[in-house]
């Protein structure tokens, strides 16, 4: 039972490490990209999981509801979840200037343009 | 009066944040960048004003929207961030004084009220970690100071600046994320955000693991962002391609923000409550520190590019503000945050002379510099005094912070003579990778027809030299950054056990 408790960790754990691979491992910029976010996304699932409550309901008064689940740290998720898509924008954006002046997006392809 | 100045650190915060879209929309020639050096003037008469306020002692604690701590936001100031405050401010204020020249030659007109939209951002994001005392809104300035500067370092028109703020904008967000998941981690075990709340309560956390596992996360991910060797990859490139002013402002300033907070984390929340983590502090942090010190000022000796040369040479002095804490002694720490202040008057002061001699030189390599001196007397002269600093010649502000720092070498004892001998190596690396530059400029043949070569613009040189005359004026008269550091440094150890 306690280990089915923990589910949410063991794929916050494994979620994370997927995307960080993606960013070290992949030599394409986009895919670098891509794991970054996925990376990020796992990070909201540890808040979210921390704020669940067994039983809990949403934190509304309401009659014969007397547990809550945590709402800080949705809230908190959302701010990052804004500072996520704009990370990811200004990646994005950062790409499309790159492929105009290298006309590429292979990371060992701009090396090899930087050395010349 | 008194009712305004209490307002003081909120206002630090808001006053460049809101002037960014004002600035934003500026467009006639020149009233943007008019804007942004008086918003960023205005911040510094703020961070001014509130040094004055804590140098006796006394704090500043401001709750947003006057709710208590720790269910409420809260801002403080006390003398440690006073200091990061002087110094964020100081160096944005300085780099646009003198910034005109550079960021004309680098940016669209069209664009630049937006480039200074986004300088003041950082600006923002920047002053809002020293002055923030809760740890989710320190990530969220981090983000905004972080994504701030990826667009002013890559607002520029060498296209090697985008590969490079690539790398930076990927390291980054990964720092910042691992120090997400150190935060959430606490998080989970206190319930609290508040850093001076967290502190309390993690002495009630029984399990004392995710605790550990939360300052292992929060640490490198702050050394990522602080350019910690060796995780310091992104620095050099982005601070060698990125727009001259924007490397003044940046190479003074950004890295020390991570390590204040570096520091915050480490030694007011978890030292007085994690078991041996002064000495885990100490054994991690300390060889990292000499290896910073020792291999990038030897990489500095080979460089040629001398925009690059300076930034290695910035990676090697992140190592002597890290040996300085991993003492873990107040006379380590004050060599520690006294280097924050003099590190960043000795490389602004070289990066604006680097500025001044890129308004006519035709590139920065050593090759391209060849007896510029003669041409360009005053610029060569302020570069040789800010070299001097760096270096640590008696008499200017660099001395202080390296004597502080063998001073506190010393109480180590038998380790302590042989960190003394890698700090007198490293000065002397230093020695010979200013001399480098200064043989270039003063006396090497030119390569290049020198005939179109001029001093730079007046304004750029009066900033240069104030910052060169700082240098001076605070190597003798060091008593603000020292009263600053040993008070910084108390307060740190105040929560050791």
């Amino acid at each position: 039972m306690k280990l089915l408790g923990l589910v949410y960790y063991w794929a916050f754990a494994i979620v994370l490490m997927i995307g960080f691979y993606a960013v070290i491992a992949k030599p394409n910029l986009i895919k670098k990209l891509i794991g970054l976010s996925i990376f990020q996304a796992a990070v909201f699932l540890l808040y979210i999981t921390m704020g669940k409550v067994d039983g809990g309901t949403a934190p509304i008064f309401q009659d014969g509801v007397s547990v809550y689940s945590n709402p800080l740290p949705q809230v908190l998720i959302l701010t990052a979840i804004v500072v996520g898509i704009s990370t990811t924008a200004l990646g994005l954006g950062i790409v499309v200037r790159i492929k105009e002046e290298y006309g590429s997006i292979e990371e060992h392809e701009i090396q090899e343009q930087d050395r010349q | 009066m008194t009712d305004l100045s209490h307002h003081l650190p909120a206002l630090q915060v808001i006053v460049p944040m809101l002037s960014a879209p004002l600035v934003m929309l500026l467009k006639p020639r020149g009233l943007a960048r008019a804007a942004a050096t008086a918003a960023s003037l205005f911040a510094f008469a703020i961070a001014i004003a509130m040094t004055m306020g804590v140098l006796d002692g006394s704090t500043y604690t401001y709750r947003m929207g006057g709710w208590p701590a720790p269910y409420g936001i809260e801002l403080g100031v006390d003398r440690f961030s006073a200091l990061l405050l002087l110094i964020v401010t100081g160096a944005s204020t300085f780099a646009l004084l003198a910034g005109r020249r550079s960021v004309d030659a680098d940016i669209d007109e069209s664009r630049q009220p937006l480039f200074y939209a986004a300088w003041l951002l950082a600006l923002a994001g920047l002053l809002g970690i020293p002055v923030a005392a809760d740890a989710f809104n320190i990530f969220v300035f981090m983000e905004i100071s972080s994504l701030a500067s990826y667009v002013i370092i890559a607002g520029g028109s060498d296209r090697r600046a985008l590969p490079a703020v690539f790398k930076y904008l990927i390291m980054g967000t990964i720092g910042a994320t691992f120090y997400l998941i150190g935060v959430g981690l606490i998080y989970l075990m206190t319930g609290t955000l508040n850093l001076a709340d967290m502190e309390l309560r993690i002495h009630e956390v029984g399990d004392q693991k995710p605790i550990l596992v939360a300052a292992g996360f929060i640490t490198i991910g702050l050394a990522l962002k602080a350019a910690v060797f060796p995780l310091h990859v992104w620095l050099p490139n982005a601070y060698t391609y990125a727009p001259n002013a924007v490397t003044v402002f940046l190479a003074a300033c950004s890295t020390k923000v991570s390590l204040y907070l570096l520091l915050r984390f480490d030694f007011f929340v978890f030292q007085g409550n994690l078991a041996g983590h002064d000495v885990q502090f100490t054994y991690f942090l300390m060889p990292l520190a000499v290896l910073a010190i020792l291999i990038a000022s030897g990489v500095a000796l080979f460089e040629q590019n001398i925009k690059r040369l300076l930034a290695y040479s910035s990676i090697a002095q992140i190592g002597y503000i890290l040996l300085g804490a991993s003492f873990v002694t107040v006379a380590g720490l004050t060599a520690s945050t006294v280097h924050f202040f003099n590190h960043a008057l000795a490389k602004g002061a070289l990066f604006l002379a680097v500025s001044c001699l890129a308004t006519s030189c035709v590139g920065l390599r050593l090759s391209d510099l060849g007896g510029v001196a003669k041409r360009m007397p005053w610029t060569a002269a302020a570069f040789v005094v800010a070299g001097f600093s760096l270096i640590g010649i008696p008499g200017t502000a660099g001395f202080i912070s390296k004597w502080y720092l063998i001073t506190a070498a010393l109480e180590q004892g038998s380790l302590g003579i042989a960190l003394v001998a890698v700090l007198v190596i490293s000065s002397l690396m230093a020695v010979v990778y200013i001399w480098r530059i200064v043989e270039a400029i003063y006396f090497a043949e030119p390569s290049s027809d020198l005939s179109a070569v001029g001093e730079a613009p007046f304004m750029m040189l009066a900033v240069t030299w104030a910052a060169v005359l700082a240098n001076l004026y605070f190597g003798l008269a060091p008593d603000v950054p020292v009263t600053l550091a040993t008070s910084a440094a108390e307060t740190l150890l105040e929560h050791l056990p």
